[in-house]
């Protein structure tokens, strides 16, 4: 069996667990291998969705004393559950959730983990997976040594396909509780806003937007065209009181969204590092020769202040993000 | 209070990254070898601890001789004891966190702090990794830390925003940027740490669970297309463009 494990939010599975439970769908599907889908929580309402998504069977862990994430306490529930099926692969998102407890789980059962993957095959049962290094420098091909194999799906890389299934629901025993660390408050974002690892649309600014203050321009267009705001390492280091948390590059964020619009960025190298698995990227910069233009599918040479608002205005009149 | 900071040594961000003839490594030859940098938010919050509380702190690297540039830094900036786990198994990050595990286990450590990822590798794993071996509470990408005894709280970078979690020491804290400013190594400091001694002993038998068989360089993009006209035909013509051909929008 190949688990999956899935991550809930607001009643639902989250995206990137979907992705992940997919491309487990069709792993299991060409090696003839059994899906669980695999729970964790106070309550798992709104796990029963897995079904849609290929889940054979749906595994919940509940218990009062998982109400707030534990690293310690989900590592140990997902590790048990492993054990208890005999699966041979595990999978999850690589959300910052995916991140915290996929690696410890493996380590409990003594498995290889693969972090972050953007492609999986496999054959005879073993699992091959193409990861990105050094932001995305270089991919790396690895295999594993060890009998169960661990992996972490990159989000917004692999398709959330509807394939349905049995999804039999069964309970499986909770961990005793008396856990190491604990979640006690979540200071949520303001506006609900989506973090960039999973966003489709990221519209980005650097040393040219010249002040924070500019950042608004890319909110607006943000907002019209349905994605959220990124910044390069100049603009954070700038002192424009740009939050480290939106940097995408080598030392912020990786991201992979399917449009990333970079505005009066030149395109440095580990900037480019951290956003060149966008499927379509455009550049808008005074300069012609900047760097940006090299990895640019639609390039705007011209003043990011004329064109940045002109495509807020072209975006509303054209009932894009609608 | 006792400390350990396990640091790695990476080439720098800004290495231009050429493939080796074995078609599954890097060529280092023009490589600058730094500190990966989310290891000095770690080192930095050692040192504070170092000072505030009067921990002993020891730096540990896993890794060949040439690691002892980073324990060397780490003693300029005051670290009290240095020490090299020698290891060739410095790829899979299991067999990273299993000679950490092997050096830190019945030391007494109350605090053990790594960067929340090592540039290069990117598993981001050493730490829970490392935490789930010895037993002890985790967390990872921390931005602030409050240590009280026996206990402590931490805000990390979440999904859904900041998480603030407590736990029970001993503990394995992963830095983030934005956990404190770190500092520099002064003359003195660098003077005083070529007195001092780095430690070496043996790793524990650590074998990698994962195993690169090949390395190759992004896929080249295909030629963009630059947009004429003013501002306001540029922009008309790339929403049609993302909307139509690209179909992204």
């Amino acid at each position: 069996m190949i688990l999956v494990y899935c991550e809930l939010k607001d009643g639902g599975i989250r995206k990137p667990s979907l992705e992940a439970l997919s491309e487990a769908r069709r792993l299991a599907d060409a090696a003839g291998l059994a899906v669980g889908a695999l729970f964790v929580g106070a309550s798992c309402a709104g796990a029963e969705g897995a079904a849609q998504y290929g889940a054979d069977a749906i595994l919940k862990v509940e218990a009062p004393s998982l109400a707030a994430y534990s690293s310690d306490g989900y590592a140990q529930a997902i590790a048990d559950a492993v054990k208890a099926k005999g699966a041979t692969m595990l999978l999850g998102a690589a959300t910052s959730a995916g991140k915290d407890v996929l690696p410890r789980a493996a380590a409990r059962l003594d498995a290889g983990y693969a972090a972050d993957v953007t492609g999986l095959a496999m054959a005879e049962g073993k699992l091959t997976c193409l990861r990105p290094v050094y932001a995305g420098k270089a991919f790396a091909t690895e295999v594993f040594q060890s009998p169960v194999q661990v992996a972490s799906t990159r989000p917004n890389v692999f398709a959330a396909s509807v394939n349905p299934k049995a999804g039999a629901v069964e309970a499986l025993p909770a961990p005793a509780g008396g856990f190491l660390a604990v979640v006690r408050e979540i200071l949520a974002k303001g506006g609900g806003k989506q973090d960039l690892t999973e966003a489709n649309v990221i519209v980005s600014g650097g040393r040219g937007m010249k002040d924070g203050a500019n950042f608004q321009l890319l909110e607006e267009l943000a907002e019209a065209i349905g994605g959220v705001v990124g910044a390069s390492r100049a603009a954070v280091d700038a002192g424009w009181g740009i939050p480290h948390s939106i940097q995408v590059g080598q030392t912020g964020k990786v991201v992979s969204p399917t449009l990333y619009i970079a505005c009066g960025i030149s395109g440095a190298i580990q900037h480019v590092a951290g956003m060149s698995g966008s499927k379509v990227i455009v550049a808008i910069n005074k300069d012609p020769e900047a760097p940006i233009f090299k990895l640019a599918t639609y390039g705007i040479v011209g003043d990011l202040f004329e064109v940045v608002p002109e495509l807020t205005r072209a975006a509303k009149a054209m009932g894009i993000g609608k | 209070m006792k400390i350990l900071v396990a640091l790695k040594q990476v080439p720098d961000t800004e290495t231009k990254i050429k493939l080796g003839p074995d078609g599954k490594s890097l060529d280092l030859g023009d490589v600058k070898w730094i500190t990966s940098p989310y290891d000095e938010y770690a080192l930095e919050e050692a040192l504070r601890l170092k000072e505030s509380r009067d921990a002993e702190v020891t730096a540990v690297s896993v890794g060949n001789d040439k690691a002892r540039a980073v324990l060397q830094g780490a003693l300029a900036l005051g670290v009290q004891n240095a020490v090299l786990v020698k290891s060739e198994q410095t790829g899979d990050p299991m067999a990273i966190a299993r000679s950490l595990a092997g050096f830190a286990k019945g030391k007494g450590f109350d605090l053990i702090f790594l960067g929340n990822k090592g540039f290069g590798g990117d598993n981001a794993s050493v730490g829970p990794m490392l935490a789930e071996f010895l037993g002890i509470a985790q967390a990872n990408v921390v931005t602030r830390l409050d240590v009280a005894d026996g206990t402590f709280r931490a805000e990390r970078e979440g999904d859904a925003g900041t998480e603030i979690l407590e736990g029970t020491l001993p503990a394995v804290i992963t830095a983030q940027r934005g956990l404190n400013e770190p500092r520099y190594a002064n003359l003195k400091g660098i003077m005083a740490a070529k007195k001092k001694t780095i430690e070496e002993v043996d790793s524990e038998p650590a074998e990698p669970l994962v195993g690169i068989v090949a390395l190759d360089l992004p896929p080249a993009r295909p030629e963009g297309r630059k947009l004429d006209g003013d501002a306001a035909t540029q922009a008309a013509a790339l929403l049609g463009l993302l909307r139509d051909e690209a179909k992204v929008l």
